[in-house]
């Protein structure tokens, strides 16, 4: 199918506005295009971790959601969804049902990559039809930016604070779409906000409508946990995939595939530069950190080329 | 009415189970509550049942299936024990807080540690201010006829909330016992289908369960939820009538053994009943006023029923077969004793802690707790009021 933007971007919102979530925020740009992928008709629903998009977009009495939703807690999203779609298929099977329902749940990366990571991998396992979408901020948001397994490395939170001793989160982040690959499902694939969203377009169809399970993980900036001039956003994410410091793949059926490979390669610093989190790395002195982020970034690149075979 | 048969507990409560037919059953093994989802996943396995179920990988997971599904618009249940229970802590709460009526068949486990695969009932008495009906049983008649019952109760409108159906590790779940069981199409005819008014997979009207609430709505939320409890003592009660009708089986929120005249009453919940009734008979032979409230409804305590039925005794003991950790009694002894204070009665009570991590309670120790009742009302002195019974001597541990 052929990617319209004005198109793709006139498709009605199925996450109404007049949510509390903050301006530049990724988690709602994340929700609200993969949304876009349903198919006019059908039916919806989504699940959710608890953090900012719960709390945010359904306060009592209030809710934002056009389709049916379902927040349970931090943890068990994952599990959470794989009983609402096993109830879809039990009734269904005894008639008491006929549309055509989609299963997509959302959480941040605190409920994806730590504390949701067995329900999430249960889930995945045990292959239910539905789509867990990780929308990967890199730390604990909504709880005051606390770091999480997805926290970049030096990366300056509040449990892993810069000062006169300390070079902020010490530890790599976890490679989660690589960890849900390896339980053999359907489709995984990692994007972000380029290329006028085509890139994440056509990711979230194929995720959505591949039978059984499917994982996206969507590199979605905070403002308020990066500390950047919240207009930037779609700059931080280019320059996430220019520097391949968060490359845009698939892994439909174990196959790895590459999904675009910068003409050049950017140094990391293009994106570290400018966001509040790593601002103590371009202090005099610590030259040698960003080599080492570099290092990483490079030898992260090569695995994943090793994967898809170039 | 119904025939014959001898089952354990468990297969009691899957037999129940399998008549009620439910939509969807996620459940994780754990000792000794695991035979229930392996005789359920066996009956799907061979087509007597429609039932999906859900191999989850944590209890964790069960029950928030359980919720998913629930919500979604499918009757649901799960089975766990012990840590199992424990485990789904928090998830008891948003169940019972979003108004599912899912249920839960418990077999009762002495919690970890050390670790115990034993009965008492300290797993579900954990869970006891989590917002769920909670019923146990004697026996596994009881077991079976409770799980028949139980989603009439949970799903009236009235009440609309998950219902914990439990009965004890070993002593009911692996003994097998004579019972009878209820013809399939009476039972499917009794509990009915599942018609939620709203559910998430509702095409005329989508739903969102599980909002976050500040202070100007929390509160009245969980008075909503206290009243819909409330409810259940009455809508129990018609239940009970109606099932009596099919089964010749009479149930109420409690059950009173030889009260009628009692002076001497245990309080008891579970297995441990039989064995308080056969000391009763022993006393009553030798004309000794002695009695038994055996305890079916927990959550909702019936409170005022109870205080009723104790209204002439001279002495009451509360058995707790779980620790409250309060030291000053175990969480049955808390209830009753405070229900007795309100009703302004003035017999004796103590409260006793017995038959933790499968203890063996006998006639005999049950006449030690009558005989105590006798002493504390011949001399006037109730001494301890927080006791144990069949605790064995420390020189000899």
């Amino acid at each position: 199918m052929s990617y319209n933007f004005k198109e793709w971007m006139n498709k009605p919102e199925r996450l109404a506005p007049g949510h509390r979530m903050c301006a530049g925020c990724g988690g709602t740009i994340a929700v609200r295009n993969v949304l876009r992928a349903l198919h006019e008709g059908d039916k919806a629903v989504i699940g959710n971790a608890t953090g900012c998009l719960e709390v945010s977009t359904f306060m009592y009495p209030y809710t934002a959601w056009e389709d049916s939703y379902i927040h349970n807690a931090f943890e068990n999203a994952g599990s959470t969804l794989s009983g609402v779609e096993t109830a879809y298929r039990a009734l269904k099977k005894k008639g008491k049902i006929d549309d055509t329902y989609k299963f997509i749940t959302f959480g941040g990366d605190g409920g994806t990559y730590d504390i949701g990571l067995q329900s999430l991998s249960g889930a995945m396992e045990r292959n239910h039809d539905m789509v867990y979408v990780c929308y990967d901020n890199g730390a604990y948001m909504n709880t005051g930016v606390q770091r999480s397994s997805a926290t970049p490395m030096y990366a300056d939170t509040t449990t892993t604070p810069v000062g006169k001793k300390s070079i902020g989160k010490l530890q790599n982040r976890k490679d989660l779409a690589e960890v849900i690959a390896a339980h053999d499902i359907p489709y995984v694939a990692q994007t972000t906000f380029v290329q006028n969203f085509k890139d994440l377009h056509v990711k979230a169809e194929k995720a959505i409508y591949t039978p059984g399970a499917a994982f996206l993980n969507i590199m979605s900036p905070c403002p308020t946990g990066w500390k950047y001039t919240p207009s930037d956003l779609l700059e931080y994410c280019k320059m996430a995939v220019e520097t391949c410091y968060w490359p845009l793949f698939e892994v439909v059926e174990g196959k790895w595939i590459l999904n675009y490979e910068p003409k050049k390669k950017l140094p990391v610093e293009e994106f570290l530069r400018g966001q509040g989190r790593f601002k103590h790395l371009f202090k005099p002195g610590n030259e040698h950190l960003i080599a080492e982020f570099q290092a990483e970034v490079d030898r992260r690149w090569e695995q994943l080329l090793y994967f898809c075979n170039r | 009415m119904g025939k014959k048969d001898r089952m354990s507990g468990n297969e009691a409560v899957a037999n129940a189970l399998r008549q009620i037919n439910p939509d969807v059953m996620p459940a994780f093994p754990i000792t000794p509550s695991t035979e229930i989802p392996q005789f359920m996943a066996t009956f799907a396995a061979n087509g007597l049942i429609d039932t999906e179920f859900i191999p989850v990988e944590s209890e964790h997971s069960s029950m928030s299936a359980s919720i998913g599904a629930e919500a979604a618009g499918a009757r649901t249940v799960t089975a766990t024990s012990s840590c199992g229970l424990a485990f789904m802590w928090e998830e008891l709460f948003i169940a019972a807080s979003n108004r599912l009526p899912l249920a839960l068949t418990l077999v009762n486990r002495a919690l970890s540690g050390p670790i115990n695969i034993n009965c008492d009932h300290s797993d579900s008495m954990g869970a006891r201010d989590a917002g769920w009906i909670q019923l146990y049983a004697e026996t596994n008649q009881e077991a079976y006829d409770n799980m028949i019952m139980a989603y009439r109760i949970a799903e009236h409108k009235d009440v609309r909330l998950p219902i914990m159906i439990c009965q004890d590790g070993f002593i009911t779940s692996h003994a097998v016992m004579n019972i009878e069981v209820l013809e399939d199409d009476v039972v499917k005819k009794f509990v009915g289908e599942y018609t939620p008014d709203d559910y998430l997979l509702n095409k005329e009207r989508p739903m969102a369960v599980g909002p976050y609430a500040v202070s100007g709505f929390y509160m009245e939320a969980k008075r909503q939820q206290a009243e819909a409890l409330r409810n259940v003592k009455r809508v129990a009660l018609e239940v009970a009538a109606e099932y009596e009708q099919i089964s010749g089986r009479k149930y109420g929120l409690f059950e009173e053994y030889r009260m009628e005249d009692a002076e001497y009453a245990v309080v008891i919940i579970g297995s441990a009943a039989g064995t308080a009734k056969d000391a009763v008979d022993r006393l009553r032979d030798k004309g000794i006023k002695a009695g038994v409230i055996k305890i079916r409804f927990f959550r909702p305590f019936p409170a005022a029923e109870i205080t009723a039925a104790l209204k002439n005794v001279k002495a009451v003991a509360v058995m707790d077969r779980c620790e409250g950790f309060s030291d000053h009694g175990g969480p049955l002894g808390a209830d009753t004793i405070s229900a007795m204070y309100q009703a302004n009665l003035n017999a004796y009570a103590v409260n006793y802690i017995y038959g933790l991590g499968g203890r063996d309670v006998k006639v005999e120790s049950i006449l030690e707790v009558f005989a105590a009742l006798q002493e504390i009302v011949s001399t006037g002195k109730v001494g301890e009021t927080y006791r144990y019974l069949g605790l064995r001597d420390r020189k000899d541990a």
